[in-house]
């Protein structure tokens, strides 16, 4: 087993700078003779360090558990390492119930994100771009949530929610028994008490990162929208948002990886129990603690490793394909 | 709100903390595991004078008693203790990973299949020697919890608590409702409990553990003490009928439980308790906390769950113990073994219950004479019982309860139809985990 375990780590650990070097190579043999030796040492030292720890905390740990993915281990001395083969994913995808619930929960939450608060705060975006009074208020009134972190969201939401003395079920009167509205606990409505909270957040932040690419949109276009005679709805449409497409590229993106990480404001809220199950809470439960199954946790890691690889990779290859041109 | 409930004497969920959170994410990629184990060193180098003990005894109450209970040791042996106290539920996910590296002599633990575990995986020391000093000091029951699987003792215990259907006195009066002894007793009291207007029987379980009291409960008055340690132990099986008994032994009374369970913490159930908006709440005698109004104190008592099969009665009951445990391999093993001696005396056990009225001393000698009257019964019911249960997380493998129990469980509750989907699906999971062993 322990052959397993080790052999494609350095083959890995040579990948990243193998597929760097060449062009750093080019760019050195050009400037290398400019340099004085404490210059090489610095420049060395710069470029080592950060490769080695990426190297050791990246690639290793990433690669040791993909390989602890076809193992059962209980943590308990390495010894206790066994290779199973594909045991944990033939469990995860046949006997685990809350695997694909889990799946299911991290596809909706995406779909959520980019269909109510991505309009939503380009809506806000493009109100505060046009110069309204008080516009700073309003941005550092959206914005503020982003700013505070996802655990304490979830602990707020959780008060509003809690159906006994929770803000909700207090107004509306259902915290008597048999009018119960359980918000954290009901498997149909917890994950939507959930994505309202996240919907919260992300507003402000698509806010931002929305008001600052329409800060850099040439003021010209508009006024040559405007000498055309179009209308306010026709520019935006016509104009202005082919002109955010960088930013649209950024906001998916974001998107996507808020989707795939979600878990501190699930965990704190209810600990991802019926009807909220994500990936990475599944993980957690099964590696932390001492609960101990290192192996199938790593499994459910594995899946959720492949899920970000089929998105970044097309975002990666579409982005240098693009620098190339350029 | 208390993410975790406060004090040693609550059982699962410290597991479940925020902390965990935190700890998650350099754990994601497992091999983070080996690494953490330099996390946990002992202070002291092997100073003939001194044992290093790593305790989960971080609230102040009991964090205080402990040190008195040290103090005590030092002035009559002249061994020091040194104390490495660490969070509560720090101290619990970290077990593993401490138990491996360097960990201090004599360390805080629970009784049952969690100390069997460690004792089995050679991370604890046999300590027969000890127990041949004070074995007379504890009752039959205390002994069968101390050992492992091997039949040698690796456990000191200080102190247990029960879990029992609490109830005010006040509100029983006022009704006059009668404990009842029998299932049909109890279901009917439920039916009455509801036409007042009260809520028969609180529920919270946000954190997923308190329904496996519950399941407990009920098994092992229904299939016997037996049975349940066969089903903890993974060797029974789940798709048995007597399991699926259980469950439905459980549906006719889930009307009765408090709706919403499933959002709400334990602490807020027991609130209603305090309100008196509910009749019973089956729960660890740690609810006693809640009640902080002394004249509330007075009014709470409790009764052992009702009898449904005859051939049990009531003669099992949930007594969760902690207490201490010896390391692999202690640096002071003869000082570890003189404290280990001291905290096994009637003496030792006075001195931590003075501060924690919540629990009972796992001794059979120690003086009772200062318990209130809740726990003198509790003591009453715990001595008298022909077996004890340490609760499900600490009779099975805590990663089955985890990830398959309690989310099945929470499952259940919500929505008690299709058992036998769901049971099928535990004995499947089961077996995989069970047979990783």
């Amino acid at each position: 087993m322990t052959t397993e375990t080790t052999t494609p780590a350095p083959r890995a650990a040579d990948e990243p700078p193998a597929g760097a070097t060449p062009r750093a190579k080019r760019r050195a043999s050009g400037h290398l003779r400019l340099l004085t030796r404490r210059d090489r040492v610095t420049l060395g030292l710069m470029a080592g360090v950060p490769t080695v720890l990426h190297v050791l905390l990246v690639w290793v740990t990433a690669l040791a558990s993909i390989a602890l993915a076809f193992t059962t281990w209980d943590g308990i001395g390495f010894d206790s390492i066994k290779w199973v083969g594909l045991d944990n994913f033939r469990q995860l995808f046949a006997d685990n119930p809350q695997f694909w619930p889990a799946v299911e929960h991290n596809v909706i939450w995406f779909a959520v994100l980019i269909v109510i608060p991505t309009p939503f705060g380009l809506f806000l975006a493009v109100q505060l771009d046009k110069r309204i009074r008080f516009s700073r208020v309003y941005q550092t009134a959206y914005f503020l949530p982003v700013v505070i972190s996802m655990a304490c969201i979830g602990f707020v939401w959780q008060l509003v929610y809690n159906p006994d003395t929770g803000l909700i079920n207090s107004l509306i009167g259902a915290n008597r028994p048999g009018h119960y509205i359980d918000w954290i606990g009901d498997p149909d409505l917890n994950l939507w008490a959930v994505l309202v909270a996240a919907s919260w957040r992300h507003t402000g932040y698509m806010m931002i990162l929305y008001l600052a690419g329409l800060k850099s949109v040439d003021p010209s276009l508009r006024e040559a929208a405007a000498l055309d005679g179009a209308n306010e709805w026709q520019t935006f449409r016509g104009v202005i948002f082919p002109t955010l497409r960088p930013t649209n590229t950024v906001v998916l993106v974001v998107t996507i990886i808020e989707a795939l990480r979600a878990f501190d404001l699930v965990f704190v809220f209810n600990k991802g129990a019926q009807g909220t199950e994500l990936l990475s809470i599944l993980v957690t439960n099964n590696i932390i603690g001492e609960s101990s199954r290192i192996g199938y946790g790593s499994a459910i890691a594995v899946v959720l490793l492949v899920i970000s690889l089929a998105v970044i990779i097309p975002y990666l290859i579409a982005t240098f394909r693009k620098e190339r041109r350029a | 709100m208390r993410l975790s409930p406060s004090g040693l004497s609550v059982p699962g969920p410290s597991r479940r903390s925020l902390l965990r959170g935190a700890g998650g994410a350099a754990l994601l990629a497992g091999a983070g595991v080996p690494l953490l184990s330099a996390c946990g060193g002992s202070g002291s180098a092997s100073d003939p004078k001194t044992v290093s003990l790593g305790s989960n005894a971080s609230d102040a109450v009991p964090k205080k008693a402990f040190a008195e209970m040290y103090a005590a040791f030092q002035k009559q042996s002249g061994v020091k203790v040194a104390v490495n106290t660490k969070d509560h539920n720090t101290f619990q996910e970290q077990i593993n990973s401490y138990l491996q590296g360097t960990p201090d002599d004599v360390f805080n633990w629970f009784a049952g299949y969690r100390m069997q575990f460690f004792a089995s995986k050679k991370l604890a020391t046999p300590i027969d020697d000890v127990w041949a000093k004070v074995g007379d000091n504890f009752p039959e029951a205390m002994h069968k919890l101390s050992k492992g699987a091997d039949g040698k003792y690796y456990f000191v215990p200080l102190y247990t608590y029960a879990w029992a259907v609490f109830y005010r006195k006040s509100v029983f009066q006022q009704h006059g409702y009668e404990v009842p002894t029998t299932w049909d007793q109890l279901v009917a009291l439920c039916k009455r409990m509801k036409k007042d207007g009260l809520v028969p029987i609180a529920f919270g379980d946000k954190d997923a553990w308190p329904a496996m009291g519950t399941f407990d409960q009920i098994n092992f008055r229904l299939n016997g003490y037996d049975f349940h340690v066969e089903l903890m132990a993974g060797k029974a099986s789940w798709t048995d009928p007597k399991v699926k008994a259980v469950f439905d032994h459980w549906a006719e009374i889930l009307p009765y439980h408090q709706d919403g369970a499933a959002g709400r913490i334990w602490q807020d159930a027991a609130q209603s308790l305090v309100a008196k908006k509910s009749g019973m709440y089956l729960i660890g005698s740690f609810v006693a906390q809640q009640f902080t109004n002394k004249a509330d104190l007075d009014d709470l008592d409790f009764f052992p769950f009702p009898e449904i099969n005859s051939a049990y009665g009531q003669d099992t009951v949930e007594a969760p113990t902690d207490g201490f445990m010896l390391s692999r391999n202690p640096k002071n093993k003869a000082g570890a073994d003189k404290l280990l001696e001291y905290l096994g005396t009637p003496a030792a056990e006075a001195i931590y219950l003075k501060a924690d009225p919540t629990v009972v001393a796992a001794s059979s000698k120690a003086d009772t004479s200062s318990y209130t009257p809740l726990q003198k019964k509790m003591y009453e019911m715990i001595s008298g019982a022909k077996s004890l249960t340490q609760f499900m997380d600490r009779d099975s493998r805590p990663d089955f309860t985890s990830t398959v129990m309690q989310p099945a469980l929470q499952k259940f509750v919500q929505n008690p139809k299709g058992v036998d989907a769901l049971l099928s699906s535990i004995e499947r999971q089961k077996k995989t985990i069970f047979a990783s062993e």
